[in-house]
């Protein structure tokens, strides 16, 4: 182990005692309800950084899971009653669908932005389909689908084996927190194993790790499918804390990871998730600059361009590895590179 | 004293928190024991912004017009806007904020029913008073929330029988919103369409992002109908106005719209797609009480000749905000039980859009309703009907007898 | 026998408007592998372009077929010089960056028009055909996107300007190793994209409106059209637009608007299954 990954899992336990500890001492309810959505949308992006950043896969439509997660959830619980059950069925529901979409794309050998294209479209037919939803007829079970305005009356989590007793919001909040933290050990795990150095290799060149004999399409698949199911982990924790609607599934949700994971840093597992927490706050913070501002100066859509846009262009390599390359410097008077290094983008160019 | 909250210190500190950024070091708002601390949520940026607009203007005004008058029970009201930037997890984020980090006393506020049902909840549970004043489906039972615009069935039980005498005509074709609000409103015209010897001979739904309207008018001219009923709503909704026109239709079939307007659509297509189209509402800009034109004089005084249009939604929102401070002041406090107890005395407020009195039983109002027809981007007030209560949900949902309820029913409509 | 012509006239309005709002994302994809994000926000500003010029008193056909074009061409030229050039041969960081601008322009766009929705009533009447209708308007955006595509064909053809540009499109290093100067190529292409963009923009304007955030309800299907046809500008688009819009119009007839885009949708994800390089990837390989 070297000093930086040492310390940096120093960070990551600190953060974790922050969060886990001292903010639910100090009781503060607000912070308490954000750090509950930012990190629900946290798991979220964690699912996107471990297959874009590690396998070269760029799903542009990583909100697919997340919106399955949160309306299995949903549609089960209003169902069934038992919420731990249905926690299970939403998780296993979006891994299953990761596992099919995984299967049609990869065995009809889609790749680069054709792969963008079909994982953005499914998202984008998922938001379709639910939003014309509205009619009586679009009840699963006792569950109303209720098109546009969602589902506004998703059942709370309760204690396991105590169908009664609904989760109060400080433990849902802990709750999320701790998934944040067992999603991304599970990454740091699996990334260290075997399968993540494989994993890693198909990234860098997918024909060389063929030629030794690994059939990438099933490493892929495997990989997809535990994004898939990470990600609805993140919807069901955001339909405990806001609601299940369509627009889990749209556009801005979609490009908002991607844009998350370009700010903290492609190719780093901590990066996106701190990527995403600031992004939020500032969004949060946007709307309580009081009536007007929003409207002038400051509109959300502008912001969050200018900053994608200037990070794509000008700080590529995201926050968390320009910090560590800070670092770097700072400890050893060079700059390195190679472990966190952006995987090259290749061209597709139809040559 | 409207305040602007500056926290742009705080998110840099926060933002040197990084990863442990969710902190609880936040600097606490000076909420003095002499002010009353009141918060509204809207949407001033994102698609919704048109309808929350003319909301906020209007929660301000009120605010600033008691705060001038001496305030509430002697203190001045300390008024919070928030933009949810039509971001529902926003309302969620910030109905806890007003409640707990601000501790407001009553929070007004909240557009499309979700942004409503995203907050109700923590609101109920953080026991803030709430106020809703935008039109809704209707059905909404829960002792914390009082909701100020009209529903269906108030406007549209005299309406659509006006609607088929005005135009002379049985066969209804409707075109409405794909979500619940125009789900029920559908079925409503329906009901009284056939009350009233009239036929639905087709009802279309529509998501609100849908804009492309070319094969519905094909439908539409098969299908040959005396009259189109327009439960449209939205900016991508408002083109259907304009290729409706393009295909040669505006005065071959008429048109009849129970949302026309909400948007202040009248400002944003032209004469010659508007011209004729008979809406109803609780309030329209077009009433000549006297109540009505010194209010807008005053309005447009404040925030300029080029203000949003007042809609029903922003005028509710100033009889929500007066509501309040006349329960506040009949009850002697600001405390949320007390504030209820007064309101549910079944108080009343005069003002631009006529006279509002809470119904106990409900928490909803009864309200007078207009009829009017769109004419070169103003509305021309052809009817009033006073005191109109709010039947529908009134036959799912009784306070008095069950104070605990807490939700929102989907009404029945039996046709 | 109306309503089969009136269906017919349907089919034919829905491809050529897919055609159109794809037209210039094609082309600066074809030419230069580059995904325009903010294709969708050059569409909304040709609308603006054309709306505001038409209020300020200049003709109506003016502001569509000249205003239009040269405000979002020089846009897109100067986004070009920024940002794109620094980008090529990084697609997804093109991508990303384009997106980027996306939001900032529709940011702008909002700061300076306000969310409402600002539109011109279609010109030209209508034509009735029984008990039917259907705008003339609607009719001469098809005649437009048929002069604009053969245009396009005989300036990829004929001229030794579309010689070059043809060149490029099959191998760029080839054609640098000529003498072409691929940065000209791409920043002309990149204009004229934009340029094509802002009429189609402009074109739309009075039968859909515009607001700020338009682009979004077009920059998906603007995408999926390009990507599903292939690289070929002209044959590509205009084959997909014709399987995404027949399939599109068919659903929305038999089922509902909504089930027709969701069935447009569907369509392009079996598409790419199916023939992973777009349809002129498979068919048409060696047309423009």
């Amino acid at each position: 182990m070297t000093l930086r990954s040492i310390l940096g899992y120093l960070a990551v336990a600190l953060a974790a005692l922050y969060a886990l500890v001292v903010v639910p001492a100090a009781g503060d309810m607000t912070t308490m309800i954000n750090g509950t959505v930012y990190a629900s949308y946290g798991v979220l992006v964690l699912s996107l950084a471990l297959i874009w950043g590690y396998a070269g896969i760029l799903s542009f439509g990583q909100a697919a899971f997340f919106g399955i997660g949160g309306y299995v959830y949903a549609v089960a619980a209003l169902n069934l009653g038992d919420t731990t059950l249905s926690a299970f069925i939403a998780v296993l529901a979006a891994t299953g669908f990761a596992a099919l979409l995984g299967y049609f794309m990869f065995w009809g050998r889609l790749s680069d932005v054709y792969l963008g294209v079909v994982t953005l479209t499914v998202s984008l037919i998922l938001y379709r389909f639910m939003n014309q939803t509205a009619g009586d007829e679009w009840t699963i079970g006792v569950a109303p689908l209720g098109g546009f305005n969602g589902i506004p009356s998703t059942p709370i989590l309760t204690v396991p084996g105590d169908p009664d007793t609904m989760l109060e919001p400080e433990q849902i909040y802990m709750l999320a927190i701790l998934a944040l933290l067992a999603s991304y050990l599970l990454c740091k795990f699996l990334l260290a194993t075997r399968f993540g150095r494989i994993i890693v290799g198909i990234r860098e060149n997918e024909s060389r790790v063929e030629l030794l004999g690994y059939d990438s399409r099933y490493y892929k698949l495997a990989i997809f499918s535990l994004a898939g199911g990470i990600a609805g982990v993140g919807g069901v924790l955001f339909a405990n804390c806001v609601f299940v609607s369509p627009n889990m599934f749209n556009l801005q949700t979609n490009g908002q990871i991607i844009i998350w994971v370009i700010v903290g840093g492609l190719g780093t597992l901590a990066g996106p998730v701190i990527g995403c927490f600031l992004m939020l706050m500032l969004a949060t913070e946007l709307g309580t600059l009081g009536q007007g501002a929003a409207a002038s100066w400051a509109d959300p859509n502008l912001i969050m361009g200018v900053i994608l846009t200037a990070f794509v262009l000008v700080l590529r390599k995201g926050l968390l590895p320009m910090s560590l390359a800070a670092f770097d410097r700072m400890v050893s008077g060079r700059s390195r590179s190679g472990e966190l290094a952006v995987p090259v983008e290749k061209s597709v160019a139809a040559e | 004293m409207i305040k602007n909250v500056n926290r742009r210190t705080l998110l840099k500190l926060a933002g040197a928190g990084a990863a442990a950024s969710v902190g609880p070091f936040y600097l606490r708002s000076a909420g003095a024991a002499d002010t009353i601390p009141v918060a509204a949520i809207h949407d001033a940026s994102g698609g919704i912004d048109i309808y929350g607009r003319p909301m906020i203007n209007c929660v301000n005004l009120a605010v600033e017009e008691l705060n001038a008058a001496g305030g509430v029970l002697g203190k001045k009201i300390d008024l919070v806007n928030y933009d949810a930037q039509s971001n529902m997890q926003l309302y969620t984020q910030y109905a806890v904020e007003a409640a707990t980090k601000q501790k407001a006393d009553v929070v007004f506020g909240g557009i499309l029913s979700a942004s409503r049902e995203a907050m109700r909840p923590s609101l109920k549970r953080f026991k803030t008073l709430y106020f809703y004043s935008l039109l809704y489906e209707g059905g909404v039972c829960d002792r914390n929330t009082f909701c100020m615009g009209s529903t269906p069935a108030q406007t549209l039980e005299k309406f659509t029988p006006f609607v088929m005498k005005h135009f002379n005509g049985k066969k209804i074709y409707t075109l409405a919103a794909d979500y619940n609000y125009g789900q029920i409103t559908a079925k409503w015209i329906k009901k009284f369409a056939t009350e009233n010897g009239g036929d639905v001979i087709q009802t279309d739904f529509f998501p609100l992002d849908v804009s492309e309207f070319g094969t519905t008018i094909r439908k539409i001219q098969a299908a040959q109908p005396d009259i189109i009923m327009s439960v449209l709503v939205g900016a991508a909704h408002n083109s259907f106005y304009r290729q409706w026109v393009a295909s040669g239709m505006k005065d071959k079939i008429p048109m009849a719209s129970t949302t026309f307007g909400i948007g202040n659509e009248q400002v944003l297509t032209s004469p010659e797609e508007h011209n004729g189209i008979i809406v109803s509402y609780a309030y329209f800009d077009g009433i000549q009480t006297p109540e009505n034109l010194d209010f807008l004089k005053r309005y447009y005084a404040r925030f300029g000749e080029k203000a949003d249009a007042v809609t029903e939604g922003a005028a509710m929102s100033y009889h929500a905000v007066n509501l309040w401070a006349k329960a506040a002041e009949l009850a002697g406090t600001t405390e949320r039980e007390k504030v209820i107890e007064a309101l549910e005395t079944g108080l009343s407020f005069t003002g631009p859009a006529g006279k509002t009195t809470i119904d106990p039983a409900t928490h909803h109002d009864t309200l007078d309703v207009y009829i009017a027809e769109v004419r070169d981007g103003k509305y021309n007030v052809l009817e009033s009907y006073l005191q109109q209560p709010p039947a529908d949900t009134a036959a799912v949902c009784n306070l008095t007898e069950n104070p605990n309820e807490n939700k929102q029913f989907v009404i029945d409509v039996q046709i | 026998m109306d309503s089969l012509v009136i269906g017919l006239l349907q089919f034919l309005v829905t491809i050529a408007n897919l055609a159109l709002v794809a037209a210039g994302l094609a082309i600066v994809f074809g030419m230069m592998r580059v995904i325009n994000f903010a294709h969708g926000e050059f569409l909304m500003l040709g609308g603006y372009a054309a709306i505001v010029s038409n209020q300020a008193g200049l003709n109506l056909w003016v502001s569509m077929f000249i205003v239009a074009p040269l405000v979002v061409g020089l846009v897109g030229a100067i986004l070009e010089r920024l940002v794109i050039r620094r980008l090529y041969g990084r697609m997804i960081d093109t991508m990303l960056a384009t997106w980027g601008i996306s939001l900032a322009l529709i940011g702008i766009a909002t700061i300076v028009f306000g969310n409402t929705v600002a539109g011109i009533s279609p010109p030209l009447g209508s034509l009735s055909i029984g008990q039917y209708a259907i705008g003339w308007y609607e009719l001469f955006l098809v005649a437009v996107v048929a002069v604009l595509f053969f245009a396009g064909w005989l300036f990829l053809r004929f001229t030794s300007a579309g010689l070059v540009a043809r060149g490029t499109m099959q191998n760029r290093q080839m054609a640098g190793a000529l003498g072409i100067d691929p940065n000209r190529v791409y920043a002309v292409t990149f204009t004229v994209g934009a340029a094509v963009t802002g009429l189609a923009g402009a074109l739309i304007a009075p039968i859909a409106g515009v607001v700020p955030s338009i682009g979004a309800v077009y920059i998906a299907k603007a995408f999926i059209t390009v990507i599903s046809g292939g690289t070929a500008i002209l044959a590509g688009t205009l084959a997909s637009a014709t399987v995404l819009g027949s399939v599109n119009t068919f659903f929305s007839f038999v089922l509902s608007p909504v089930l027709g885009e969701v069935a447009l949708l569907m369509a392009a994800v079996v598409l790419l299954r199916i023939l992973p390089r777009g349809i002129s990837g498979r068919f048409f390989r060696r047309s423009l």
